[in-house]
């Protein structure tokens, strides 16, 4: 199964050309006379030269090297990898979309503008919020943003002692850094006996000097935090704001909504939440809403309805400012905007039903095998520990390279950082019983191979293009461009 | 119901599954949300449309836009309409490429993670730079990250930013800065460039990075040299923003001594799409690796000695890190990086030479017949590179209006970014406009007024 695959720059050979362009047909002039030369540059070193065919060819080659959604099962938890509607793609590569310039005159993009605002009036109703940004272009810009807001208005109230953000311990690594980028510190909040936030832990912690509770509802663990409304009061008496993480926004849709929870500001992964692809790494996007309170501080533009028509408007003169350099990433807004209108209010509740339904199906499943260390109703995800696998030789990680030799991508691993060897599976609701069924007696064999000969499983992955990579070598000694030396 | 295609439980399946969790409803796995916060009644949104409405309902918005394919657009300011090679779409619209995950399981993701290691290499190749990332967000984003590196690596506190630097970025900037209690000072314009006198006298040893643009918000290509000299004398960190379609011709960064290069990569075969998705492109020199924010994909070997790659220096990012880490990104623009390279691999060293100098001979051809007209003005003297700044005999909005009639989406009016400069507009002319456009929107400005 091993197999090798030059680099681009290997497969170049000098002469060859994969581009054809018009002659320069206005009038020539010498291009020293338009840009003196100790001001250019002689050429580009090592840039490929390559004919359309081998551009192709090898790039073609290099996706048969991956894995995605559209090849298999890929229960990694926390990232809900549902499957991408193809829809969604057609309409972001409209031209009308696809091709606008961001400074347009406003009259000639009233149907980007439109667009935005639907989508702000489907997330406001989604979540109990008072207004949206669609600025931020990722969950963790949709934090900064977020806190920021937080921030100007605390400020905004001669409120200057707010200086921590309390955090639970099981809270995504982008909460804690955000914090920082914030210049805010951080005060972690312990997890009690269930897997919940501790409150009595969380009501000591919370103070005059408290901005804000960031939370994930459910959980990573995948577990609703059943005393949201009093962790709620306990922050708001304190005079803190509360923050929804909305990375796991898929349990929940039409089921409870995060300002009746009690939250002032959410942000959302549409590339989660709203089956926008994850294009191996990015882009995604990461609106943000707020209750009314904080709509002043917003990022800046906001879609107005103006009469029959929209406009962006600037007149916010207590708005952080802007996230991003124009709105934000809008291509990814028309295919967010795209499942919104294909769902409707009970497909997304299905969505979440099913994604709960298949979620607990698959726990109760793997929990015959496999150590589950919360042990009670879960969400859209749940969390295994190979605590026990890992005694007997073969850890979390080990297990996934033994998933991928069997056609599966594995779930998250060593995350939660609570649980020790931690496997965090989420299914998602666009998978059949007999995925589930199929993964979950792959599983198994796995556990018995570990029983068996663990060594074996240490060992792998053998049927991938390459084999276990090292890691550590390649943090040591960095080689992160072509040529090594 | 709608999306009734994307869910593949029958009822059958979800009796049988409920069977085996041991509980009678799926209402009961929704016991756990408290009554009080449970929601009452149906979220209340407009009926779900099936596929063939929903794309019709996307078409009717799409069609009341103007676009680079219905006008001729001469919009620039950091966002072009440069042309985009058939196979970019098709490689980027591979799904084992976009329906994939950020690359934590690298021996089924040596595609993106070559790829990525592939465009490192070429950011590389074209900034002079000795390391680059996977992307940020945009041209903004990266200008801010990259700020705030400078103070990671001085352990200072203040940047100074010229403003011929774009506001668009300067905004995003002022920002990030703001709240994290950062100070930011503006370096005043001479000529619509960075004044290099007041940039001396501003210069301290209290610096951390001094921002600028090349070409700069007005096209105009900035005088480099020596300034590195005078920036490292502080010791303070050289950060420029380069257009990287102008690095096909322009001298790098790298050899008039820049420390880090951001820049917007939209220019590289992206679509402008509202301007975003785009291309935060980010690199530096190699002793500034470690404060360097996002994915990083390096070369290692396999258990049996074959080359891969794999996400590497992890340790200063947010899932390793948490609050100690360089940055808070996390999900990137790993797919507009893919098509960044496909278009550089495409391209070639000829190739984006050949766009370049046609920006370059188109640019100065129009700035030719643009300055002669009567009333229009060339704000600043200087080299233009693909755009640059003209002072017109009325109101931007109504010249866009009237230029918008005959199917030109027309400049980008920067007065409000620049108070002084009352009725001022960017016009920009990428490899795609020929003689014919230029030619119209002359005569067109010529019978304005």
């Amino acid at each position: 199964m091993r197999k090798p695959k030059a680099l681009i720059f290997e497969i170049s050979r000098p002469g060859r050309q994969g581009y054809s362009l018009p002659t320069c047909d206005v009038p020539a002039k010498p291009l020293e006379q338009l840009l003196p030369e100790p001001l250019r540059r002689s050429a580009v070193p090592g840039l490929p030269e390559l004919s359309e065919t081998e551009v192709i060819r090898h790039f073609t080659e290099l996706s048969t090297r991956n894995f995605g959604v559209d090849t298999g099962f890929y229960p990694l938890g926390s990232c809900t990898m549902k499957y991408n509607p193809k829809v969604n793609e057609e309409t972001a590569a409209l031209p009308g979309f696809a091709f606008l310039h961001p400074c347009q005159p406003e009259e000639t993009a009233q149907g980007a503008l439109e667009l935005l605002y639907n989508m702000e009036q489907g997330l406001k109703e989604l979540t109990g919020m008072e207004r949206f940004t669609l600025q931020p272009a990722a969950g963790a810009h949709g934090e900064l943003t977020g806190l920021m807001v937080i921030q100007a208005y605390h400020r905004s109230r001669g409120d200057l002692k707010r200086n921590k953000v309390l955090i639970p311990l099981s809270a995504h690594g982008t909460n804690p850094a955000t914090v920082s980028m914030a210049g805010y510190e951080v005060v972690q909040i312990p997890c009690d006996e269930r897997g919940l936030v501790d409150l009595e832990a969380l009501k000591a912690a919370v103070d005059d000097t408290t901005s804000a509770l960031m939370l994930t509802n459910p959980s990573t663990l995948g577990l609703f935090e059943e005393e949201i409304v009093e962790m709620a009061k306990a922050v708001h008496e304190a005079g803190g704001l509360l923050y929804y993480d909305g990375a796991n926004m898929n349990a929940i849709m039409g089921y409870t909504r995060p300002g009746d929870m009690g939250f002032d500001v959410v942000h959302i992964n549409i590339h989660k939440t709203f089956s926008t692809p994850h294009g191996g790494g990015g882009p995604g996007g990461g609106p943000v809403g707020v209750k009314e309170r904080l709509v002043p501080f917003l990022p800046v533009p906001l879609v107005d309805k103006r009469g029959e028509g929209f406009t962006f408007n600037y007149d916010l003169p207590e708005s952080i400012g802007k996230m991003h350099a124009f709105y934000g990433n809008f291509g990814v807004v028309v295919k967010a905007y795209t499942y919104l209108r294909m769902l409707g209010a009970d497909g997304l509740k299905q969505a979440s039903s099913d994604a709960v339904l298949n979620a607990n199906y698959l726990m109760s499943l793997l929990k015959k095998t496999y150590h589950l260390p919360y042990d009670r109703t879960c969400k859209h995800e749940f969390v295994l520990s190979a605590r026990p696998e890992k005694k007997k030789g073969a850890g979390a990680g080990d297990i996934a390279k033994a998933l991928l030799d069997r056609g599966f991508h594995p779930p998250t691993v060593y995350f939660p950082l609570i649980v020790e060897e931690a496997l965090m599976v989420e299914p998602t609701e666009t998978e059949s019983k007999e995925t589930l069924d199929a993964f979950a007696r792959t599983m198994e064999d796995i556990a018995r191979e570990i029983d068996e000969d663990a060594e074996k499983i240490v060992h792998g992955p053998y049927h991938t293009v390459v084999g276990r990579l090292d890691e550590v070598r390649a943090a040591r000694s960095p080689v992160l461009r072509w040529p090594s030396s | 119901m709608g999306g009734q295609h994307y869910l593949p439980l029958t009822g059958d399946d979800r009796q049988a599954m409920l069977k085996e969790i041991g509980t009678a409803s799926v209402e009961d796995l929704f016991k756990d949300i408290p009554p009080a916060v449970r929601l009452k009644g149906e979220l209340n949104m407009p009926p779900a449309l099936s596929e063939m409405e929903a794309l019709k309902h996307l078409t009717d918005l799409a069609q009341q836009n103007r676009h680079f394919q219905n006008a001729t657009s001469f919009m620039g300011a950091g966002i072009y309409d440069h042309f985009i090679p058939s196979v970019i779409k098709h490689i980027t619209g591979r799904s084992e490429f976009y329906t994939s995950y950020t690359p934590y399981q690298p021996e089924v993701s040596q595609g993106v993670l070559q790829a990525i290691f592939e465009y490192q290499t070429m950011v590389c190749q074209l900034t002079g730079m000795d390391v680059a990332n996977a992307s940020m967000y945009d041209g903004g984003t990266a200008v801010a990250e990259g700020a705030v590196m400078g103070c990671g690596a001085t352990r200072r506190s203040k940047v100074l930013v010229s403003r011929s630097v774009s506001p668009f970025y300067r905004a995003v900037l002022k920002n990030y800065f703001h709240s994290r209690g950062l100070e930011l000072e503006e370096i005043p314009l001479r000529d619509g460039c960075t004044d290099r006198h007041q940039l001396a006298a501003m210069l301290g040893d209290d610096i951390a990075t001094v921002v600028l643009q090349q070409p700069n918000f007005f096209g105009l290509v900035e005088n480099m040299s020596g300034l590195a000299d005078l920036i490292h004398e502080h010791k303070a960190v050289f950060l420029v923003a380069a257009d990287p379609i102008s690095l096909g011709l322009l001298q790098t960064p790298a050899e008039y001594g820049a420390d880090i290069v951001v820049g917007e990569g939209q220019c590289l075969g992206v679509p402008a799409s509202f301007g975003g998705p785009v291309l935060g492109i980010m690199a530096s020199r190699e002793k500034f690796i470690r404060q360097m924010p996002g994915r990083i994909a390096g070369e290692t070997v396999d258990s049996e000695g074959n080359r891969g790659f794999v996400l590497t220096l992890q340790t200063r990012e947010q899932h390793i890190r948490r609050e100690k880490a360089a940055s808070n990104i996390c999900s990137n623009e790993a797919l507009v990086a893919l098509a960044a390279s496909v278009y550089l691999a495409t391209m070639g060293s000829q190739g984006i030479r050949e766009v370049a100098e046609q920006c370059l001979r188109k640019t100065n051809y129009a700035r030719e017949q643009i300055r002669t007209l009567k009333g229009f003005n060339l704000t600043f003297p200087g080299i233009n590179f693909k755009e640059f700044a003209i002072t017109l005999p009325g109101d931007p909005t109504v010249l866009n209006r009237k230029l918008l009639e005959h199917n030109i989406l027309g400049g980008v009016d920067i007065s409000p970014f620049y108070p002084e400069l009352e009725n001022t507009m960017l016009f920009a002319f990428t490899e795609k406009r020929n003689k014919a456009e230029i030619d119209t929107l002359v005569r067109e400005l010529e019978g304005w007024k």
